[in-house]
């Protein structure tokens, strides 16, 4: 058999600076078989992938395909040996429609037929049971049709290889299912396809073999039915670890944040929360669910100060005092109200962080009114940015080197580190394990569950539905800016929050409040 | 009252001719996702080049000059002038990936150094003013068009008696159109403005549209500079005349909302903005006040398009960002 | 690898040490000097000469020095305007109309109060009046940026030449000195800055200007929001930051100290007023608060050498008949060149045959 590989890695190593993000990888695959590539975040699995896309350039060894060395300098390389890759970000052009997206780059002769790129599209969409408009534009799709252009636009270039990065991290249940069926039809046509992934119910689900990677190397090659989710999680960490998160019974839980009737727009009128109303507990984590782009964001934002409300309102209850509506305060005035509101958010680097700056230039972000008259106090911060350093073993040269250059997992606790010293009663935090490692993903869910036993309220918006389940306390889903269902999370099916996350108020769901 | 409205006209399209050289060509340069703040310092480069090559031309054909083969020269040298200036632009931008903003004004300046000196130079070396003869003179701003079309009342005038370059503005504009939204290779240079890791992970050479785009853009930017030195200018080399024309024609871009054939319209207004304190005097009005009419317009047109948000009127998603394919 | 690898492949470098830093850029300003060169080729001069003509004829004597110093001050003030603007990216590049502005307020009280006036508050009611007029005239294009992010480079630039325009009508109009002179008539005694070991006190009023820039940048909340607001307009937000307020107040600022070189230029070294007062000074400055990275301290040499550039290419136009425009092409060759070298300080090129990443632990 020695050859006749379809894909072929061999002694592949890759560095970035002096880090290694792939050692001496040997790797295979065959034709007609459905991989996939686990491993943790940061273990190298995309960085692997974009070599074989033609993205990054292998520092040593050589890429076989069909049992010949080629070399892949370019994207374009890659699709003459008829790989395609689907990115975890989508590489669309937002102000295109799906066909001309579709032939971006195509070397066809002949002037721009949009008829015929359209017949085409519709021809492989039947072949692998898709459905899509070639004529709109990707601005105005759902996560789940950019998805599928991508894949078809992978199909219209041939390739036999197709390669997708995290697929699922972006569809709902059903959408997931949706994808594995085309995956398989796909398969069955004879394509190799590699599936990046560290959810480990799916790698059972939908793969013929997995390959493990572990810090930048393949550990082995399973067959699927002859392993289980515990060794896998094994090789993939390096040692055995429970997945389990603590959840407490809540204690004593009283109303901290009482939303009602939130409504906003974008800034082109868009409107992105509709009549959105729920309660968060102090001493509860509410979890927040729904299809990327639903509000999530807007929502968190909103009640941060940070986006207008055109209606409605965020009661605040402290301990003992008077209620104060958040709604129409900027974020100075409600941490002047006396409100200790904490936010992580998305985008770390974007919005949470200053990214040129230091640890302790970025302690300063929350306590930077604080000095004497015109001067600014850098001494409490940096005695802060000392302590957040060793509580949460901030890995970094030296205190103020500059965050951007730290790694995802430690921009993160950063970040985390800086809201939760602020002691805060509410604190709000999305996407918060996103791109981390398992390690540091424990370290966060157990700050969050710390913080719910201290009695703040914690909203905790999440993608992956397995973890929001185990917990939160509630969920809420949103659907499209609106409030579709929350549900209690002890009781709650993944298939329950789906439906809810794609139709207002799902099924009947029982557990409403 | 001296007005007429066909002279004000004819007057606004002379005057824009430069614009739409300059606009159109950074038109194209801002589809490729490169910002090029340097039209200013490539206009000047364009004029002086320009001027340079049909006055050696003209020096070294004595009386037996062809008139359009001067122009042809002057054409060929703004061109390159303008390719030059923008492969440094290229260069830093795209290969050397240095800030977009600092670098065009880095070129502004040293386009409009080259192009004093270059036009200082030729003075010093001929002891007055550098000019070109009269016979010459005539190639460039004379009509292209026969006599009798010329004298059609009405239409001639506002249609057939403009010098070379009115036409063959428009037909790069209507080119430049055509290209870009009507062929593959047009979509694939918006695709590289719009998103160059897209592109890129499309196999789209990203290197090799910017590059191309801009030099190309830049070149024809740079001919607006010839344009006005020796249509407007008369051919003598006049930096006071030509300066303000290359920002003038960025903020166009915008104006234009990044679409070519906007350009054309655009650049008249402008045109007859900047002439219009000649050819409709108002009283009271100081003319040093009047002159300054443009620049206010260019200002409060750049706060009406900012005030309207459209989809289809923004900047290409990827403009001012250098793309490094490795970015982690 | 086989022969297929790509001939040079870019990868980011993480740390470049101080001293590699300098010696790039050191490099990089060795080259402008040396394309410079074909410049002088180009006009016929011989390169050696040329640049010990420019020295010669700057440092060479106290005259020389002295206009040194006079060029010198008033780019060194208006970089050091510039580089709270710049720190928060947004790109003022009408410092050119800031400066006329405030040559044309401070020769407004010059003319009306001239004799009416006793000269230190003559002097005092110029500055104010000029730096007022300066941060107006940044401010408004600050607050349209604000309000609806209109673009502000543009807006900056064309109220350059508004402000030329109006200076050009006071001085044919209502300013004019002697009918049809197009000419104002120069400044009173009393409206003059007073000399300081031979050049007027505005070098002082610079020097001054570094430590309070340099203070307000580094140790104030102001020039922290700056900071923060110039990476992240989202991150300023999100930490309770006024971005509108830092937006207008920090150009305001900016403008305000153009203002006063504007002062500085029109009462120390013109003694009048005209149209073409800031005569690129705006511009320059860009180019000497980029390369000296927005650092003060090294804002003084950078605009010291620019002084004697300028100085030397006018020696050189009158010794050697090179135009004296040659100082502008090397200004802008040193900053394309400046520009161009941080790539080797940000980024590593592999040639084929060498492998990457097995020298670990380099700094």
């Amino acid at each position: 058999m020695e050859g006749t590989h379809a894909v072929e890695f061999r002694g592949i190593s890759k560095y970035f600076g002096d880090v290694a993000a792939n050692e001496n990888v040997d790797l295979y695959l065959d034709k007609g078989v459905i991989m996939s590539l686990l491993g943790e975040n940061g273990s190298g699995k995309t960085t692997l992938m974009n070599m074989l896309a033609g993205i990054y350039f292998p520092d040593k060894g050589e890429i076989l395909i069909n049992g010949k060395p080629v070399s892949i300098r370019s994207p374009r390389d890659a699709f003459e040996n008829r790989i395609g890759m689907i990115h975890q970000h989508f590489m669309l052009v937002d102000v295109f429609t799906a066909a001309e997206n579709i032939i971006l780059g195509l070397e066809e002769e002949g002037r721009l037929d949009r008829r015929q790129t359209a017949d085409r599209v519709r021809q492989i969409s039947e072949k692998y049971g898709f459905s899509i408009d070639p004529d709109k534009k990707v601005y105005e799709m759902s996560v789940s049709e950019k998805q599928t252009v991508e894949i078809i636009k992978v199909l219209y270039r041939g390739a036999d290889i197709l390669i997708l990065d995290e697929p699922t991290a972006v569809l709902t249940p059903q959408e997931t299912e949706k994808l594995f069926k085309v995956m398989r039809a796909m398969r069955d046509d004879g394509k190799s396809i590699i599936i990046i992934t560290h959810k480990l119910n799916e790698v059972m689900e939908i793969s013929d073999v997995v390959a493990v990677l572990r810090r930048g190397r393949h550990i082995a090659t399973v067959r699927t039915t002859q392993t289980n989710e515990a060794e896998l999680t094994e090789m993939m960490v390096g040692k055995k670890v429970s997945l389990n998160i603590r959840r407490n019974t809540p204690v004593n839980p009283v109303p901290r944040l009482t939303v009602a009737g939130l409504t906003c727009t974008d800034s082109s009128g868009v409107p992105k929360l509709d009549d959105v109303g729920f309660i968060a507990y102090g001493g509860e984590i509410l979890g927040i669910a729904g299809i990327a782009g639903s509000g999530q964001k807007e929502l968190l934002e909103a009640i941060a100060g940070l986006r207008k409300a055109d209606k409605g309102s965020v009661i605040y209850t402290p301990e003992g005092k008077a209620p104060e509506d958040l709604v129409g305060k900027t974020p100075m005035e409600i941490k002047d109200a006396g409100v200790s509101l904490a936010f992580v958010p998305e985008d770390r680097l974007g919005m949470g962080l200053v990214g040129g700056m230091g640890m302790t230039g970025n302690m300063m972000l929350r306590s930077w009114t604080s000095g004497k008259g015109i001067f600014i106090d850098t001494k409490a911060p940096r005695e802060l940015a000392k302590q957040v350093h060793d509580f949460l073993d901030v890995v970094t040269p030296d205190i103020d080197y500059p965050v951007r250059k730290l790694s995802g997992g430690n921009v993160q606790k950063v970040l985390v580190g800086r809201e939760i010293a602020s002691s805060p009663s509410v604190l709000m935090s999305a996407y918060a394990v996103r791109g981390l490692d398992i390690n540091t993903s424990y370290v966060i869910y157990n700050l969050m569950a710390d913080q719910k036993e201290k009695g703040v309220a914690v909203i905790f918006v999440g993608e992956d539905l397995d973890v929001l389940l185990e917990l939160c306390d509630k969920i809420l889903v949103l659907c499209g800016g609106r409030v579709s269902g929350i549900v209690d999370a002890r009781t709650a099916t993944k298939e329950e929050i789906g439906l809810l996350m794609t139709r207002l108020g799902g099924k009947e769901a029982k557990d409403n409040e | 009252m001296n007005f007429n409205l066909i002279g004000l006209i004819r007057a606004a399209v002379l005057n824009g001719t430069p614009l739409l050289f300059g606009t159109s060509g950074e038109i194209l340069t801002q589809k490729s996702g490169n910002m090029n703040l340097g039209v200013e310092g490539l206009m000047f480069m364009g004029g002086a080049f320009g001027l340079l090559g049909a006055f050696v031309y003209g020096n070294a054909a004595g009386d037996g000059a062809v008139g359009w083969i001067a122009v042809m020269i002057a054409f060929l040298s703004a061109f390159a002038a303008g390719i030059i200036g923008s492969l440094i632009f290229s260069f830093l931008t795209v290969t050397l990936r240095a800030n977009q903003n600092v670098t065009g004004l880095a070129l502004t300046i040293f386009g409009t150094g080259v192009g004093q000196f270059v036009g200082e130079l030729m003075r010093l070396k001929v002891g007055g003013n550098v000019s070109v003869s009269n016979s010459l003179k005539t190639a460039f701003s004379g009509s292209v068009f026969p006599e009798a079309m010329q004298s059609i009342p009405v239409l001639g005038p506002l249609l057939f008696n403009y010098n070379v370059f009115v036409y063959i503005g428009l037909v790069i504009v209507v080119i430049m159109y055509l290209f870009l939204n009507k062929t593959r290779k047009g979509l694939y240079l918006r695709a590289v403005g719009e998103s160059p890791a897209t592109a890129d992970a499309a196999g789209i050479s990203v290197t090799k549209y910017r590059y191309l785009a801009t030099c190309i853009g830049g070149g024809i930017s740079a001919i607006g500079g010839m344009v006005h030195t020796m249509t407007i200018s008369g051919c003598v080399w006049n930096h006071t005349a030509l300066a303000g024309e290359g920002w003038v024609a960025v903020a166009l871009v915008i104006f234009c909302l990044w679409k070519p054939l906007n350009s054309l319209w655009g650049s008249i207004l402008f045109g007859g903005l900047l002439i219009l304190y000649l050819r409709l005097p108002i009283p009271f009005i100081p003319t040093q006040i009047y002159k300054i009419v443009p620049y206010i317009a260019t200002a409060v047109v750049l706060v009406i398009v900012s005030m309207r948000q459209r989809r289809e009127d923004q900047p290409p998603a990827g403009l001012g960002l250098n793309y490094f394919r490795e970015e982690r | 690898m086989n022969e297929k690898t790509p001939l040079i492949r870019i990868s980011k470098r993480e740390n470049a040490g101080k001293g590699y830093i300098w010696f790039v850029r050191a490099m990089a300003f060795l080259f402008a000097l040396l394309l410079s060169c074909l410049v002088f080729a180009a006009a016929g001069a011989d390169p050696v000469e040329a640049y010990g003509t420019m020295i010669s004829g700057s440092l060479g004597k106290k005259s020389g020095i002295r206009q040194v110093v006079k060029t010198a001050a008033p780019l060194l003030g208006t970089a050091l305007a510039l580089a709270p603007c710049f720190k928060m990216k947004f790109w003022n590049i009408g410092a050119e109309g800031q400066i006329t502005v405030g040559a044309m307020a401070a020769a407004f009280f010059a003319i009306n109060f001239g004799t009416k006036l006793p000269s230190p508050v003559l002097l005092t009611a110029m500055g104010i009046g000029s730096m007022v007029l300066g941060a107006l005239w940044a401010g408004i294009p600050a607050a349209f940026k604000a309000k609806w992010h209109t673009n502000e480079t543009l807006f900056t630039l064309m109220l350059n030449y508004i402000a030329i325009g109006i200076v050009g009508w006071l001085q044919g109009g209502p300013w004019e000195g002697k009918q049809g002179s197009q000419v104002i008539p120069n400044f009173v005694e009393a409206a003059v800055l007073p000399k300081v070991l031979g050049v007027h006190c505005g070098w002082i009023i610079v020097l001054i200007l570094v430590v309070f820039i340099f203070v307000y940048m580094n140790y104030t909340k102001q020039g922290y929001e700056i900071s923060v607001l110039g990476e992240s307009e989202n991150t300023a937000r999100y930490a309770g930051m006024n971005v509108s307020v830092i937006t207008v107040r920090t150009a305001c600022i900016s403008g305000a100290i153009c203002g006063l070189v504007g002062f500085m230029v029109a009462s120390g070294a013109n003694q009048t007023l005209y149209a073409d007062v800031a005569d690129g000074v705006g511009f320059t400055a860009i180019t000497v608060a980029w390369l000296a990275q927005l650092n003060p301290f090294a804002m003084i040499i950078i605009s010291l050498l620019f002084g004697v550039l300028s100085k030397g290419a006018s020696s050189l136009q009158t010794g050697m008949g090179v135009p004296s425009s040659v100082s502008e092409i090397i200004k802008g060759l040193l900053l394309l060149c400046l520009l161009g070298c941080e790539f080797f300080i940000n980024y590593r090129l592999t040639f084929r045959g060498h492998s990457v990443g097995e020298k670990k632990g380099c700094e």
